[in-house]
């Protein structure tokens, strides 16, 4: 049962052929036997899990199931859960016990759904592997000398080795949808405001949104069911009704047209890369989709204004991690500014500490209009071409990563060279826009996905894509070895 | 400050004073070279022609939601403070700010 899909779950849960609780015991033998080694989960919260395995079969017998219900999952240890240890991936947090429970939680929670534990990432969401965890790197189980990405590793991790069926992510810049296609996975990034964003500790506030990782397209669409929606306590959360995301998914998607920017299918892309994705273009052209070349003539700004945008506000959003009130505190702080000082400066790693620097440096007095102005007048150039590409076409399809999975270590000697890697993804951050990454097949027996972007609020359209695109292939039925 | 492409060890700690955040005597010229290299790849911006674009805020020119203002939220001092790493009669305790006379 541990391979079974989430809506295969769903049903079997329906007709009885196990229990919550057998369920939950399954994932949770999973996660001993393969934890210690992949390195996927901070926590695990079986008493608690076992607890919600009970009341959701209780919940059954009554007849007052949702869909979910009774299904675990695992949350990235980003998103507070009251009463557990939310340690974001940093020394800073390892001591803190949430007193409050993210939003997207409590929606979890209200569908029954069984959290077996809290996921593994970059501390506090800032990094491509896992490789900046306080907590060390989560290993790829399709690869165990490679990572699993990030900063959703950790969840990408538990989701490949069956761990758990489905996880939740975040993603500012590329950290659902690179670590999907690492690990095999179809991972989605709603709109700007979709999902609320309280409770999910702050990493860059305009670009950060929560999102499903899962196996397949159905499976996000039922867990963005549940995370979507409007909140009072997010006021950039979007007053939009949210549509069942399942219903449409196999809608026709026949004389739907998916433009191809030319500006990321140049020779600086990997041939094997541009040949899976030029693989899968092909597919959707069988499915009746007309393929149209576009141009995105800014998208190759996208890294230096993202790394603008989102040292600036990480650098204002990390600056609450002082000492006084939660997290890390030094030992015998001699003052006030000792102790603001060392809390901080031994509370955060190396890389939470670039860019918090950088941050620093482009928000202070005579660089502000230079570089953090400037860049988000960049950004409005950024999202003006998408806005003008989507006159044209109704989705865009193009790769997630340059790359498959590097090896643990390979790329930690020069951190900045990592940053050029999100050159697909933070475009799609920078202007809000949804974007879902799906498995499009194997380079060297190593998972590698394709990218697709909606226009705002089209998280429907991009699931039917991908769901139409899993029903003609089985990239995303294929498992590890190990497991 | 130094020409802001190439950061000076001077550089580091000053920016890190302003972030309040020790680093390591060590590690600046490292920092050093990184916030360089950080800035030779965001250079690129300053030559864009922005005239007349209006900074975006948010993706969906959102306006502020308001809500009114009555109090809705109870107290939950005692629980937030459970966690703090020193408190005492409902204050946080930190090393003494006023200097001795």
């Amino acid at each position: 049962m541990h391979t079974y899909t989430l809506a295969k779950l769903a049903l079997a849960l329906e007709k009885k052929e196990f229990s919550s609780i057998e369920l939950t015991q399954c994932f949770l033998e999973q996660i001993n036997k393969y934890n210690q080694d992949i390195n996927a989960f901070i926590t695990v919260t079986a008493e608690q899990a076992l607890a919600s395995a009970a009341l959701a079969d209780k919940r059954r017998v009554k007849n007052n199931a949702m869909p979910l219900t009774g299904i675990p999952i695992a949350h990235k240890d980003i998103f507070c859960t009251e009463g557990v240890k939310t340690s974001c991936g940093s020394k800073m947090l390892d001591n803190f016990i949430a007193p409050y429970d993210a939003s997207i939680i409590k929606h979890f929670q209200a569908t029954g759904m069984v959290m077996l534990g809290k996921t593994n990432l970059d501390e506090f969401a800032m990094g491509s592997s896992t490789e900046n965890s306080f907590y060390g790197v989560s290993k790829n189980p399709w690869d165990k000398t490679r990572v699993s990405g990030g900063s959703s590793g950790g969840s990408a991790a538990a989701v490949a080795a069956r761990m758990t069926p489905a996880a939740t992510g975040t993603d500012t810049g590329g950290s659902i949808r690179q670590p999907a296609s690492y690990c095999n996975l179809t991972g989605l990034k709603p709109t700007y405001g979709r999902v609320s964003r309280y409770g999910m500790i702050a990493f860059a506030s305009s670009l950060d949104q929560g999102g499903p990782m899962a196996a397949t397209a159905e499976d996000c669409a039922m867990l963005l069911n549940v995370m979507a929606g409007s909140d009072t306590y997010d006021s950039t959360s979007v007053d939009r009704a949210v549509p069942d995301y399942t219903a449409t998914l196999a809608n026709d998607i026949n004389g739907i047209k998916l433009g191809m920017p030319k500006e990321f299918f140049t020779d600086k892309l990997d041939a094997n890369v541009a040949a899976t994705i030029e693989a899968v273009a092909k597919e959707y052209e069988k499915l009746g989709a007309e393929l149209i070349s576009i141009s995105l003539p800014n998208i190759d700004l996208a890294i230096p204004t993202y790394y603008v945008i989102a040292p600036a506000e990480a650098s204002s959003n990390l600056s609450r991690y002082d000492g006084v009130r939660y997290g890390y505190r030094c030992l015998e702080p001699q003052d006030l500014t000792d102790m603001y000082m060392r809390s901080r400066g031994e509370g955060f790693g190396a890389e939470v500490k670039r860019r918090i620097m950088i941050g620093t440096h482009l928000l202070s007095a005579g660089y502000f209009d230079a570089f953090y102005l400037k860049a988000q007048k960049v950004r409005q150039l950024i999202s003006n071409d998408f806005k003008q590409a989507f006159t044209k076409v109704n989705a865009i399809i193009c790769p997630t990563v340059p790359n498959t999975a590097f090896g643990i270590g390979e790329k930690t000697v020069d951190p900045v060279a990592m940053y050029s890697s999100d050159r697909y993804t933070a475009g799609v951050n920078l202007a809000g826009l949804p974007g879902l990454s799906a498995p499009a097949g194997f380079i060297n027996n190593l998972p590698i996905g394709f990218q697709l972007i909606g226009d705002y609020f089209a998280e429907a359209l991009l699931l039917n894509l991908a769901h139409c695109y899993q029903q003609v292939t089985n990239w995303h039925q294929q498992m590890p070895e190990c497991i | 400050m130094s020409n802001k492409s190439s950061f000076t060890k001077a550089d580091i700690s000053k920016i890190a004073y302003l972030a309040r955040m020790a680093i390591d005597d060590a590690d600046i010229a490292k920092y050093a070279i990184d916030l360089s290299n950080t800035f030779a790849l965001i250079a690129k911006i300053e030559q864009v022609n922005t005239e007349d674009i209006v900074p975006m805020a948010h993706p969906l020119n959102h306006k502020q939601r308001f809500r009114a203002d009555i109090v809705n939220e109870i107290d939950q001092r005692k629980a937030f403070q459970k966690i703090a790493p020193q408190v005492d009669a409902g204050l946080y305790l930190v090393p003494k700010v006023i200097e001795q006379a």
